[in-house]
């Protein structure tokens, strides 16, 4: 509990009721008075601001200058297509291991002449110190120390974000831009990860506290805290690093082979060449043993991160184990991701001890909640 | 109204005692979004846990105050578990129960002692 960091946010979460809790290192609200089922179905309905500004923004440039040099420098360290990035767009990306486990998810964006990555809080020190270490002989590599990171999410974030920069409008899923807002100069993607539609905006410190006041006076905006945040993104199917995947986990087990692009798999104009490359194309060829699924718990019982799941309603060993389960206030059902084995199919019945008990899950599809992206 | 150190309160009705948990217990909890009951007819030992409550953040058991046996549950609550959150103190107890002796209640705190608690 002690060296717990604060956001530039941190006092307008008391002001607005936050209840604190240590999280990644920082002391971050999980939730506000409305609480989490209420902040969970306002997103899905309105716009939910979120302070994600523990998260590490990262700006790298090549020593050429020269922003293929730097996607291409990138490119050693994930199993991503980072070359043919556009210009003003974001994609999804994963620092894999020696292994071919996963040591980070990010999300990297093509600036023109630099690369703008985002990546967890808790991996960001030791995504710096990896980056640095294989790439800074080629890069400039920089943590973005004095600005802050909000998401607005939902239907109505674009409205809302609209009132104070119109052209938002014009932007698509994934693309980024920079844009003013009175003297501040924002950082925006069309992106999240609550599977509506919505921004990341990075706001100058100095701006920030003003800026997010802005948002949360407009009625269709309200603040949303960790809580609702992780059941907005287990609906959506989107991975927790740390719990989801991890350094024991592969892309492929992992259920991210659409991350990695045509380009690095065998035959691509750039095949392998990142860290465990070696496992990661074998089990794309081949098929991994175990792989990431979806979860429907029959009953109302949710199944929590940890269950073990078996086979059948008695005996055996257990096949794998949920990483991540809850309730879905969307779905009004209880929902779980797991690792099993990957010749399960969707459809098949499997079963999570809960309390001793084997209670009947159906391997689903995910998202569980549909995705709502403006394309 | 009694209380328990575990954020039951207890209401005598007639010779039979209804359980459910304070409104302390429930702003607590956050979300209910599932609560499993036990049958009616079991017998049951004090601190034996007998109601699982589920909410949005984690799972909790609540456990028999007393000896006695369960003479009814509410399935409302089962089939409606935000009931908790809404009322309660009220509509949404748990189980009545028939205790051997209802003088244990008086080992129970009254509702100054559990405020205090509180705090």
């Amino acid at each position: 509990m002690t060296d717990l960091k604060r956001t530039v946010l941190f006092d307008l979460h008391g002001e607005l009721g936050g209840k604190i809790v240590p999280f990644a290192g920082y002391e971050m609200p999980v939730q506000y008075p409305m609480g989490v089922m209420k902040e969970h179905l306002f997103t899905r309905a309105h716009a939910g601001l979120f302070d994600v500004s523990h998260m590490g923004q990262i700006l790298m440039t090549a020593k050429s200058g020269r922003v293929e040099d730097a996607a291409l420098a990138l490119e050693r360290l994930v199993p991503v297509d980072i070359l043919g990035l556009k210009e003003g767009r974001q994609r999804y990306a994963l620092f894999t291991n020696d292994n071919g486990g996963i040591q980070d998810d990010l999300m990297v964006a093509n600036r023109g002449d630099h690369l703008f990555l985002v990546v967890n809080a808790a991996c960001k020190d030791a995504d710096f110190a990896h980056l640095k270490a294989h790439l800074g002989a080629d890069c400039d590599i920089g943590m973005v120390e004095d600005r802050a990171l909000v998401a607005l999410q939902g239907p109505e974030a674009e409205t809302a974000l609209a009132r104070l920069v119109p052209d938002v409008v014009e932007m698509a899923f994934m693309d980024v831009a920079i844009r003013h807002w009175d003297s501040a100069e924002l950082w925006i993607s069309r992106s999240g990860y609550t599977g509506e539609d919505g921004f990341e905006i990075s706001v100058p410190n100095k701006f920030a506290e003003s800026f997010v006041r802005r948002l949360l006076d407009m009625e269709e905006v309200a603040p949303i805290g960790l809580g609702a945040r992780d059941s907005l993104r287990l609906e959506a199917g989107m991975c927790l690093y740390g719990h989801d995947i991890d350094e024991g986990t592969s892309p492929v087990e992992g259920n991210l082979t659409w991350a990695i692009q045509k380009a690095r798999r065998d035959g691509g104009a750039r095949e392998g060449g990142f860290p465990g490359a070696g496992r990661i194309l074998k089990e794309l060829a081949e098929g991994p043993s175990r792989r990431r699924v979806g979860l429907r718990p029959e009953g109302r019982a949710p199944m929590r991160e940890g269950t073990e799941v078996f086979a059948g309603p008695e005996g055996g060993d257990p096949i794998g184990k949920i990483t991540s389960g809850g309730f879905g206030p969307s779905i009004e059902a209880p929902m779980a991701m797991a690792y099993l084995p990957a010749d399960l199919a969707e459809g098949t019945t499997v079963y999570g001890e809960v309390r001793g008990k084997r209670l009947p899950a159906v391997i689903a599809p995910m998202p569980f909640q549909p995705n709502r992206y403006k394309r | 109204m009694k209380y328990t150190e575990d954020h039951e309160w207890l209401r005598v009705e007639g010779d039979h005692v209804v359980v459910g948990i304070t409104d302390h217990a429930s702003e607590q909890l956050g979300d209910v979004v599932f609560v499993e009951l036990p049958e009616p007819g079991t017998s049951v030992s004090k601190g034996d846990e007998i109601v699982v409550i589920e909410s949005v953040k984690a799972a909790s058991d609540i456990a028999a105050p007393l000896d006695g046996e369960i003479v009814e549950v509410n399935s409302d609550v089962a089939d409606n578990p935000g009931m908790v959150n809404e009322d309660p103190t009220g509509k949404a107890w748990f189980f009545k129960m028939k205790v051997a002796d209802l003088s244990a209640l008086d080992g129970l705190m009254d509702e100054a002692a559990y405020k205090e608690m509180i705090g």
